[in-house]
């Protein structure tokens, strides 16, 4: 970037500049309005028709009913798909995080051979299409005659958290202040005492945001599942075939729960930040 | 030695994992994909013949699959980086002490199902929904024109979809852009969009770079948009390999396909990634 950044014998200085200014300042926050406006257009329609009075098929508005949110397992399968989706994504989570805090220090604090070629590795899962993940897969367990289901799905998950994992912890490592831990040695810890008590707890929020993102990603999956669920219906799934014939409220009932749960667990993480970096 | 053997040690798990659940079957998939029917045999029955011609039968069948599926996927990565800069800029440098909160909202509208998402806009842009009476009223549409089963709509939910891939790597690198550069530029008397294009812009490239790649890609293999809020005319190479498993258990043709859209999208992504780094944008 070492270029003339700008011709200085033309100076440009607009002649409306305090009225351009103003003009610029609020245009920026119309805009934003804007974006966050289509951002939330889906987010709002699915909460709002969480309380429709509609019986089988959510499509038309019919009146508003406190009904779904009071049963929300009323609509037949609905509640195990959510069932079946919570109990993968906690499996793939949590061997997803070991797994991937595992490499992600190896990567973020040592140095050895075959380093570039690990980060390659962690790479190319990210950069592979999810159809490409799914069906390779899928017949790779077809050759072993392994039948799709729960446990190929929770493999199948795993399998794609893992990169997301490792970037997220690594990202935190990079940062960590190295003097910390030479603190810790000058005071006659050993390196294991160093790592239970100054890394790991420095390295911790970055582990359990690796781990939201990962039970966030394995929960909302559908292409991945798809090929490797084979009977088992997900949440994402049952979601995919009702579409035809129209959800159920109770699926946006569900799906308007999850957002206000994560959005709460997103907040609270960030008030937890605040006050320890106080 | 044991200080030799830490990182090989934590490495082993998730490497032998990844190898076996990640290199293993992409190894199968080529092996699968150059198979033929066995004679006489059941359907979904194949042999190892390394019939090449395969790629070549598979990518003819399904050319127009294929262009449409990058046409999409371009355009859909080109209004989401127009979409998310402006966003990802006003939170960085406008938003002050509401940047983080700001953050959770671009974030916040993902935590909700990807597919009721999907299925929330193909009934907001359906018959019943109010945006397709409406522009029939002012006229900006015909009356028998609809939005829902059309390209628009398809290219419209993905760049939906795949938006906070977008903002968040574009927010990222423009957060770290240090403002007094800006300030630097504006005093060397550059207008704000002499300033944009050649401190901002280049300073923020990474970000682009990563963002148009993690939508592009996902973008391309995809095939939930096109399916629900498309029509049979607007069927990506997704919706090809996912019905060539499941529907005609042709599974080498499936795997070829598989991996001429890995392939493509290789090239792609490796002829970009030279250009944006090495040449100077515009």
């Amino acid at each position: 970037m070492n270029k003339k950044i700008a011709d200085p014998s033309i100076p440009k200085i607009p002649a409306g500049a305090k009225f351009q200014r103003w003009f610029g300042r609020n245009l920026i926050r119309v805009y934003m309005v804007i974006a966050f406006t289509y951002l939330f257009i889906p987010v709002a329609y699915t909460f709002a028709f969480s309380f429709n009075d509609a019986g089988k098929s959510n499509l038309i508005w019919k009146g508003f009913t406190l009904r779904n949110w009071q049963n929300p397992c009323g609509a037949p399968d609905v509640c195990s798909a959510l069932a079946n989706s919570i109990k993968i994504g906690f499996l793939a989570t949590l061997f997803a995080t070991i797994l991937g805090t595992m490499i992600a220090f190896a990567i973020g604090r040592h140095q050895f051979k075959g380093r570039s070629t690990s980060n390659l590795l962690i790479f190319l899962p990210m950069a592979t299409p999810e159809i490409v993940l799914g069906a390779s897969l899928l017949s790779l367990f077809l050759v072993f005659k392994i039948n799709p289901g729960f446990w190929p799905t929770v493999i199948a998950h795993v399998m794609f958290c893992i990169s997301f994992v490792v970037v997220t912890v690594k990202a935190r490592i990079a940062s960590l202040d190295p003097r910390l831990e030479q603190a810790a040695m000058d005071l006659y810890a050993n390196e294991f005492e160093t790592f239970r008590r100054v890394t790991l707890p420095l390295v911790a929020p970055g582990i359990a945001g690796a781990a939201l993102l990962a039970f966030s990603l394995s929960f909302d999956d559908f292409i991945i599942t798809n090929f490797n669920s084979g009977t088992v219906i997900t949440f994402p799934k049952f979601v995919y075939t009702a579409a035809a014939r129209g959800i159920p409220a109770q699926a946006n009932v569900i799906g308007s729960g999850m957002f206000f749960l994560a959005l709460a667990i997103v907040i609270a993480g960030q008030v937890v930040n605040r006050r320890k970096s106080r | 030695m044991g200080k030799i053997r830490t990182p090989y040690l934590l490495l082993l798990p998730g490497f032998g994992f990844l190898f076996t659940f990640f290199i293993l079957p992409i190894l199968n998939l080529a092996q699968t994909s150059t198979q033929t029917p066995v004679g006489g045999g059941d359907t979904g029955q194949y042999e190892q013949t390394f019939r090449f011609q395969n790629y070549i039968d598979a990518f003819l069948d399904n050319k127009e699959q294929f262009a449409r599926s990058f046409i999409y996927a371009i355009i859909a990565t080109i209004l989401a980086l127009m979409i998310s800069y402006p966003l990802a800029y006003a939170i960085a440098f406008k938003a002050g002490k509401y940047k983080n909160f700001l953050l959770v909202l671009v974030v916040a509208p993902f935590f909700t199902s990807f597919l009721l998402r999907t299925v929330a806009w193909k009934q907001i842009l359906g018959e019943e929904g109010f945006v397709v009476p409406t522009l029939r009223s002012l006229g900006i549409i015909g009356q028998s024109t609809t939005l829902t089963s059309t390209s628009f709509a398809v290219v419209m939910g993905m760049t939906y979809n795949f938006l906070p891939f977008m903002t968040l790597p574009l927010y990222a690198s423009i957060d770290r852009i240090d403002p007094r550069t800006l300030e630097a530029s504006g005093d060397l008397y550059a207008n704000a969009f002499t300033t944009f294009r050649k401190v901002t812009l280049p300073l923020s490239m990474p970000g682009v770079v990563a963002g148009t790649l993690l939508t592009f890609i996902p973008a391309a293999g995809d095939y939930v948009n096109a399916s629900i809020l498309g029509s049979p005319s607007t069927k990506m190479i997704g919706n090809v390999i996912e019905s060539r498993y499941f529907k005609i258990v042709d599974y080498p043709t499936a795997a070829a396909l598989s991996f001429t859209l890995m392939a493509a999208i290789l090239i792609l992504v490796t002829i970009y990634i030279r250009k944006a780094g090495t040449e100077e944008l515009v």
